[in-house]
């Protein structure tokens, strides 16, 4: 019964966009009020029926309703509740409607939350919105419909993937996908500002904390998924230069360019037709990461089951949407009226900066990604391309741009003199030397790399904490006052710099002095490594609720020690994963995975990862910063003048 | 100029969409090496069976020979092995690279298991396992009597690889000149 209910409700989600699209672009051409009201009511109605869609999927796969095809090629009543649920996205249907629901929650907002923006805005943001949720619904109806029924339902399900049998599945996707579908409303907002023919403030003013709320749970995803993928994977990597890794990557650098640029259009007035092209873009790039994912033009661990079917018809969704976006923005753009003028060395001119480094890096990502589809259009040659290609082009282009991300936030709106803003940094500047001479000190001078490395984290930390200190340094005389009056935006922004020091903190620990080793190992056997001393204790077996395990139990003494760690190896219905064994400290993670046997031993292999922690924390405390911003935003946007339009009151028939 | 300027985004996606709609034609699961129809890449590599002399790249000519990667630590290896110890049996030359272990780990492993190497060594740090491109255990190179890589199998030789792909392309190279 749910799966008829969720199929019906997700045609009438379908009807509904396409009266939401139609009643609001026409009505804002018309400057019907009636018509846009209509439109308003289709998002929230539209938002309703693929609320309704998505429970009675995941309702099927909770009640474990084997008749339903999904369910029954991704689930089986063995599973945890937890994953049952959690599998409702586990798949390419399931995913793809969880896509859509966060496109219509997103609209729904949109339509409820929008009364202050210009009517015709608004009813044109909805209009966009409204396009892309008839393009998405109606991929998911025509091609890859999750409600389908089997004729003869089987007693049980073939269990969902165990790799993603993981408390990382519960959170990981939905995260992603509320921030790729979130970089909707910028798009919407930047062709709805092209079809107005203007931009004005209240657009900047909406569109920045828009972007924020995509790009904060964009990071945490990101951030998430890295860590999934050292735990889970079992050869302790924290970054792959993954397609699909990739394809996160891309929009978060774009979106993240967006959020400075979208700044400086909300304070200044500048830099409007070049924020309209970065919201087009970033929001294609979510589109080519779906499309990535899905189409099977490149090989990744993360691709769902593909059909080149399915490739066709998202990149028919891309050509349309980035096309006619592109087309109206080559048609419209030149008209837009230029911005107010800015001093090179300026606020306006250190953020434009920014952007310029962040394109850069999200087209190496690009270049890197899609070089092996291109090269073999123009010859025969098969090429991969890995992390040598990154060291060599994104690091060089991401070192200057961390070093400069301290000025930003020191130098003054308009215009600045050089010798007031190096002032500005010198205590930032000493606290970064100082780490260097401590790096220089321990590693000597084989590790000036590093040492170097490590500097540059101390300075974005130290810059970082820089910028509210010195508010309140300015307004000593009363601390107290000035510590509470200082705005959230400050502090997030203040905390976000920060996160990317830590992040970097981490990520030159363990490239710089990680370690590791493989042996076969029998219990009893001891091995010294990066100064600890590992023993295999036992080798046992263990039952889990639908697996079973191998676990091999290790004693450690020596650094940190001493404590015991147990990695597991666990054979599902299906296929066996690594479980491996962590001890985390912010010092370094020892890395144990293990199981296969050999030669009467079992495989064991060991990595040491100094520092390895931060890169994760650094992540969340840059998306917790965003959220601090936001937070301020949302407290702005209540106080703008909250104009009421006049309400529609329906007139007699006549 | 502005107007050009504003053209240039959607020039390049027209670009960049011609290029998935072709690309969305080939199979990215093939995976040729660099290597192929090239020389082997000079190494020189300790011995992995004790009392051996070391073993180098240069010796790899004359007549065609197989290059398999193995590591005593590799699971698949294992299924492998029988496979190249019936061609050692049927007269065929495989020459082996124990990847990423002390050499005695890998020797205690072939001395358990049967050795069909003719030659062997040891690339402990995975060095030479670079060189070559490899990207996992076990994989194998096929190499002609000049010594260029002809063909690379990533992967176990199963019974069936054997005779559909390397065993025909063994033959062509035995008629070679």
């Amino acid at each position: 019964m749910a799966a008829e209910v969720g199929q019906f409700a997700l045609i009438l989600a379908f009807v509904l966009a396409v009266v939401q699209a139609g009643a609001t672009l026409w009505g804002a051409q018309r400057g019907e009020p009636v018509l846009m009201a209509l439109g308003r009511a289709a998002a929230v109605l539209q938002g309703g029926f693929v609320i309704l869609a998505f429970a009675c999927l995941a309702a099927s796969y909770v009640a474990c309703d084997f008749s339903v095809a999904l369910v029954a090629q991704h689930s089986n009543s063995q599973q945890p509740l937890a994953y049952r649920f959690a599998a409702t996205w586990g798949s390419h249907e399931g995913s793809m409607l969880l896509w859509v629901l966060i496109l219509a929650i997103y609209g729904a907002g949109v339509s409820l939350f929008g009364g202050t923006l210009r009517e015709t805005l608004q009813a044109r943001v909805l209009g966009v919105q409204g396009l892309i949720g008839v393009a998405f619904l109606g991929f998911l109806i025509f091609t890859s419909n999750p409600f389908l029924r089997l004729s003869l339902a089987p007693l049980e399900g073939t269990e969902l993937n165990p790799l993603l049998q993981d408390p990382g599945l519960v959170s990981h996707p939905p995260l992603l996908y509320l921030g790729y579908v979130g970089f909707s409303v910028a798009f919407a907002f930047a062709v709805a500002a092209l079809l107005e023919g203007r931009v004005d403030a209240a657009w900047a003013r909406w569109v920045r904390p828009w972007v924020l709320a995509a790009w904060v749970p964009l990071t945490a995803g990101i951030t998430l998924g890295s860590l999934w993928a050292y735990y889970e994977l079992g050869w302790g990597g924290w970054w792959f230069w993954d397609p699909v890794e990739n394809a996160s990557l891309m929009p978060w650098l774009l979106g993240t360019a967006l959020l400075h640029s979208a700044l400086v259009l909300e304070r200044r007035g500048a830099l409007v037709s070049w924020t309209i092209l970065l919201a087009i873009l970033t929001f294609s790039l979510s589109l080519v990461g779906t499309f990535l994912v899905r189409s099977g033009i490149l090989t990744s661990v993360h691709a769902f089951a593909v059909d080149p079917r399915r490739g066709i018809y998202i990149l028919g969704i891309i050509a349309v949407t980035t096309g006619a976006a592109l087309g109206l923005y080559a048609w419209r753009a030149p008209s837009l009226r230029t911005g107010a003028l800015f001093a090179p060395l300026s606020r306006e001119g250190g953020i434009t900066l920014n952007n310029l480094f962040l394109v850069a890096l999200a087209a190496t990502v690009f270049l890197g990604t899609f070089s092996p589809v291109f090269i073999e259009l123009v010859g025969s040659d098969k090429i991969s391309v890995g992390p040598p290609y990154y060291a060599r082009t994104f690091a060089p282009l991401a070192i200057p741009l961390l070093a400069l991300v301290v000025f930003g936030p020191m130098l003054n709106w308009k215009r600045d003199a050089a010798a007031a803003v190096l002032r500005r940094v010198r205590i930032p500047a000493g606290v970064a030397a100082a780490a260097v001479l401590v790096g220089l000190v321990t590693v000597g001078w084989k590790g000036v790399v590093s040492a170097a490395a490590l500097g540059l984290a101390a300075w974005l930390v130290a810059g970082a904490l820089a910028i509210p200190a010195r508010r309140w340094w300015a307004g000593r005389a009363n601390l107290r006052r000035s510590i509470r009056t200082t705005p959230p935006a400050v502090l997030g922004l203040s905390l976000a710099h920060a996160g990317l020091g830590l992040l970097l903190l981490g990520v030159t620990g363990v490239t710089a002095w990680h370690s590791d080793k493989v042996l076969t190992m029998r219990p009893g056997d001891s091995t010294v490594f990066a100064g600890r001393t590992i023993t295999l204790e036992s080798v046992g077996l263990a039952d889990g609720p639908n697996y079973q395990a191998r676990q091999a139990r290790f004693d450690i003494t020596g650094r940190g020690g001493p404590y015991t760690l147990v990695a597991e190896r666990r054979a599902y219905a299906t296929s066996q994963t690594t479980e491996a064994a962590i001890h985390v400290t912010p010092l370094g993670n020892l890395y144990i995975s293990g199981g296969d046997e050999a030669d009467g031993g079992v495989v064991v292999r060991l990595w040491d990862h100094p520092l390895v922690v931060w890169i994760w924390i650094g992540g969340f405390v840059m998306a917790f910063g965003g959220l601090v911003s936001l937070c301020d935003r949302r407290l702005r946007l209540g106080v703008a003048a909250r104009a009421p339009r006049p309400a529609l009151v329906p007139a007699p028939a006549e | 100029m502005r107007r050009a300027l504003a053209l240039l985004p959607v020039a390049l996606f027209v670009l960049v969409l011609a290029g998935f709609m072709v690309g969305l034609r080939r199979d990215p699961a093939i995976l040729p090496s660099m290597l192929i129809g090239k020389p082997l890449p000079a190494f020189a590599l300790a011995p992995l069976r004790p009392g051996e002399p070391g073993f180098a790249s240069a010796e790899l000519t004359g007549e065609p020979v197989l290059l398999n990667v193995f590591a005593s630590w590799c699971g698949p290896c294992k299924e492998e092995h029988p496979v190249l110890l019936r061609l050692k049996a049927e007269g065929v030359k495989i020459a082996g690279l124990d990847w990423k272990e002390d050499a005695a780990d890998g020797a205690r492993w072939l001395a358990a298991n049967g050795d069909p190497y003719v030659r062997a060594g040891n690339d402990a740090s995975g060095r030479t396992g670079i060189d070559l491109g490899v990207s996992g255990v076990p994989e194998t190179f096929v190499l002609d009597r000049r010594g260029r890589v002809r063909y690379r199998q990533v992967g176990a030789i199963t019974p069936e690889v054997w005779s559909r792909t390397i065993a025909p392309l063994m033959a062509k190279l035995e008629a070679e000149s």
